[in-house]
């Protein structure tokens, strides 16, 4: 499916989210319907992995071509992680259905869909729990609210758990802090078992787990996109930059999305990063085996975050670097700040980061030793490291789209605002129930990404092109700034059905367009090609 | 699941509570039934099972450090940091689980989406179910330390102070007091909006419905018990104090309204550590919340944190040595 064949967005949003079905959710059948879920993982890919039951199937199949004991592998599964999560454990007892969380997640208020209140996603599971794992749920049965598990349910869970991008929205206003994400990263991890899973999350995976990255990019193959970045720099600046790959002794190794070499307007900040490293003079390095931030494991399984997450530390290691900075990415900074150092560190073999240019010892950093770009960036320009002209991005009126993952799981909120306000003179903020620890999804976060989601993605995008086009109008905002790659890529789409004149990019892009570097020539037009000034003027 | 069931349900479970305890004591007397056993067993299931639910949740590890960040993190020392809503320490923690616990501050966040033409998305400021929870769980502490008074002898001070503020206005005789109709009133709105938006309509269970009745009941019986049947409260007092020092005495002729309150008040502890009334316990120990946000910065180690398989350095570069060398990137092994 694609983005022309959605009807418009007045039609698409023709929806009443106070008006559930006439049945009740327990009773009403999943309906797999063209645009609303994601293809399935190829075999050929879960035997990269060594995952369960490769095979061809389609969700829109009846049969689904499971283990004959499926029921039973999902329910010692539920058992395992019972034991093993509190926050499983808890999120299935405590919820007390307030219903607070309800019209907190993007997809229900794009699609109307109850069973996208991340109340009624955790019943899902929650209805099973009781039924097979308490007294009452055993006692009642149905009037306990338990169900059994059955192949629908299974179904249906996988329609709604890969309907849920983890962004953790709901967490934030849930009494109990029950978050959304911790249920269905376990239900993913239980679908995993049976062989159940989508091929834009599974691919990747297996990408990232033998090339290092997850566009399966070989590493002669990034030499050859870094080196168009680096020519297409010297013909913006005519600075050559010469850059290191897989340097031994650096001082810090750079790591940062995959999505950023690959495709506009992520290439643009990748380009960022270089110009910047490369005025700083910084002894630093790029990997091709750690040649990927982002972890699709996470929408996987524990277990596959910390495989793919484990070429980090490795290659910090062999390279012998000092430290490490991370690039701009948000799934990626889940993966970094909350699950690294616990599941591959401790990292001893590094140093404690201190930032070569200003001597700022960051020490927010100082057990998993690496450091957010934001955070080494807006060190410099408060240090006064960095010759920055903002009039270069006078043509650009920019908001800032906080990616849920640094904002409710880092707590990244005034860093990348900082680097914003000293980059470019025209910045406005969106509606505060929008932003910060507040922010919404770009609707295609936790894999659902995909062409064939599209219509479930337009869905999930609505309440951030409600918030985009509110700036829109109100202050010609031309530019959605943000920094996650999943973003670049997600929120182009967005912008493209819900807000047409919006373009989208990263901060270290319109960071390296304000930077004046030493011997560039006179620089004529962006890090896009774009001409620098108001081409009106200039004829 | 659908709603009218959910509620029936309820409805139905809880007024056959209530008959149960009034034909019990009315008419057939079963006075130490309801006065004697089934207290002592509500009691013991109460203490036992939310002692057991607790060490239970406590015993599963937390393997992550997973806080909801809903603020500026700690970081470079001239970006100011809320210590309150992304703790860096553990007197930030404090903060945050104080705020969390007695003053509901999560849910004061509250919001409502509406959907315009445009089509837009609108956020209106929602605190009603933050001020009903609020007045609900405060009025029925205060209720529960006034009832200290029939388990104490000398009451304590304390209690007649709050007694005497509760009872302020000093409307009717007895008098009425003020948490009483806030606790009723609370109560009926917390089931208003159950039942009225659609929404939470949807996603209601009988449990849900049944905690609300029961409690529900257990206020009206209170109240009609204390203010229109006027039951003997030195009775009342002489049993709960027999209970108490394990020498059960029901004194005869309290009236079975009593008996009705006290039935209820015995099925809502038995019933509260298998049901989500241990909320009360479980806030505490959410991960989302009772943990700082100092992943960087300090260690947090997963106790079954097992070794996985990966692919190694070693294993790429055989992939690739030719290519690599070929586009000049150094290898370890020619």
């Amino acid at each position: 499916m694609e983005l022309h064949d959605l009807p418009k967005p007045q039609d698409l949003m023709n929806i009443d989210l106070n008006k559930p079905p006439e049945t009740g959710w327990m009773d009403t059948p999943t309906v797999f319907r063209n645009g609303t879920y994601s293809y399935p993982a190829a075999g050929k890919n879960l035997k990269i992995l060594g995952l369960a039951n490769p095979r061809q199937w389609s969700p829109a199949d009846e049969d689904w071509k499971l283990p004959e004991n499926w029921k039973e592998i999902i329910l010692q599964g539920m058992k395992e992680r019972l034991e093993k999560y509190r926050s499983f454990r808890l999120f299935m007892d405590i919820c007390v259905r307030c219903g607070a969380c309800a019209d907190k997640c993007h997809f229900f208020i794009g699609s109307g869909d109850p069973k996208n209140m991340p109340v009624l996603r955790a019943e899902l599971i929650r209805s099973v729990y009781r039924n097979d794992f308490t007294l009452l749920g055993k006692m009642l049965g149905r009037l306990g609210g338990g169900r059994e598990l059955t192949i629908d349910v299974l179904k249906e869970w996988f329609y709604y758990f890969f309907q849920c991008t983890e962004c953790r929205r709901c967490s934030v206003f849930c009494p109990y802090g029950i978050d959304t994400a911790e249920v269905t990263m376990i239900g993913r991890e239980l679908l995993n078992l049976v062989g159940l899973n989508i091929n834009w999350v599974i691919e990747p995976v297996a990408n990232c787990y033998r090339t290092g990255n997850h566009l399966g990019i070989p590493p002669h193959g990034l030499v050859d996109m870094w080196q168009f970045m680096t020519d297409d720099i010297e013909d913006i600046t005519g600075i050559k930059i010469d850059l290191p790959i897989n340097k031994k002794g650096a001082e810090i190794l750079f790591v940062t999305p995959s999505g950023d070499y690959f495709a506009d307007p992520g290439t643009y900040t990748c380009m960022g990063y270089m110009m910047l490293f490369h005025e700083l003079g910084l002894d630093y390095t790029w990997s091709t085996y750690a040649s990927e931030g982002g972890n699709f494991g996470l929408f996987t399984s524990h277990e596959m975050i910390k495989r793919l997450n484990a070429k980090i530390y490795a290659e910090a290691k062999r390279l012998g670097v000092k430290w490490i900075i991370g690039g701009e990415c948000g799934h990626m900074w889940r993966v970094i700040h909350q699950y690294m150092e616990t599941m591959n560190g401790p990292a001893d073999f590094l140093e404690e980061p201190v930032s070569p240019i200003t001597g700022t010892k960051f020490e927010n950093a100082k057990q998993s030793k690496m450091v957010h770009i934001t955070e080494f960036t807006s060190d410099l320009i408060k240090n006064g490291k960095l010759k920055l002209d903002p009039s270069r991005n006078d043509k650009i009126i920019a908001t800032y789209h906080d990616s849920c993952n640094t904002a409710r799981a880092a707590g990244l909120l005034e860093e990348p605002r900082y680097v914003i306000r000293n980059i470019m003179n025209n910045f406005y903020e969106m509606p505060e129930n929008t932003i910060r620890e507040q922010t919404f999804c770009c609707g295609g976060g936790a894999g659902l990404g995909n062409d064939e989601n599209i219509e479930m993605r337009m869905r999930g995008a609505f309440p951030r092109a409600s918030a985009l086009r509110h700036v829109v109008d109100k202050h010609a905002v031309n530019r959605l700034l943000c920094m996650c790659a999943i973003d670049r890529a997600t929120l182009t789409a967005l912008c493209h059905y819900w807000a047409p004149d919006v373009t989208v990019g990263g901060i270290h892009e319109l960071l390296a367009n304000a930077l004046v570097m030493k011997g560039e020539k006179e620089r004529t037009v962006d890090l896009r090609g774009e001409p620098l000034g108001d081409e009106e003027e200039d004829e | 699941m659908n709603a009218l069931f959910s509620l029936v349900s309820a409805l139905i479970a809880v007024a056959a509570l209530v008959a149960v305890s009034w034909f019990g004591v009315g008419a057939i007397g079963l006075d130490s039934v309801f006065g004697v056993i089934i207290p002592y067993i509500a009691l013991a299931i109460f203490i036992i099972g939310v002692v057991y639910r607790i060490v239970d949740w406590a015993r599963v590890p937390v393997p992550f450090r997973i806080p909801t960040t809903c603020g500026q993190g700690k970081s470079l020392p001239w970006i100011k940091a809320d210590n309150l809503d992304c703790p860096y320490n553990t007197w930030g923690v404090i903060g945050r689980m104080f705020l969390e616990v007695f003053l509901f501050r999560s849910l004061f966040r509250n919001s409502k989406a509406e959907l315009r033409e445009g089509p837009k998305a609108a956020y209106a400021s929602a605190k009603w179910l933050w001020l009903f929870g609020i007045l609900f769980h405060y009025s029925f502490l205060i209720i529960v330390l006034r009832h200290l008074r029939f388990f104490m002898e000398p009451i304590p001070s304390f209690v007649e102070a709050i007694t005497s503020v509760d009872g302020f206005f000093q409307i009717m005789v007895p008098t009425v007091f003020i948490s009483d109709l806030l606790f009723l009133g609370a109560v009926t709105l917390l089931f208003l909006r159950r039942v009225g938006l659609p929404q939470v309509r949807y996603i209601s269970l009988p449990a849900d419905y049944f905690a609300l009745f029961l409690i529900l009941g257990i206020g009206i019986s209170g109240v009609l018990m204390r203010n229109f049947f006027k039951v003997d409260l030195l009775g009342v007092k002489s049993l709960a104090i027999s209970l108490f020092t394990l020498h059960p005495a029901p004194p005869p002729g309290i009236h079975p309204i009593f008996y009705v309150h006290l039935f209820l008040v015995s099925v809502l502890i038995a019933y509260f550590p298998f049901s989500k009334l241990m909320h009360a316990g479980g806030v505490f120990l959410s991960p989302t919340r009772n943990l700082a946000n100092v992943n960087r910065s300090e260690r947090y180690v997963n106790p079954w944190n097992y070794p996985v398989k990966v692919h190694t350095y070693e294993e790429y570069e055989n992939d690739y040595r030719e290519k690599m060398k070929e586009c000049g990137i150094p290898v370890d092994k020619e």
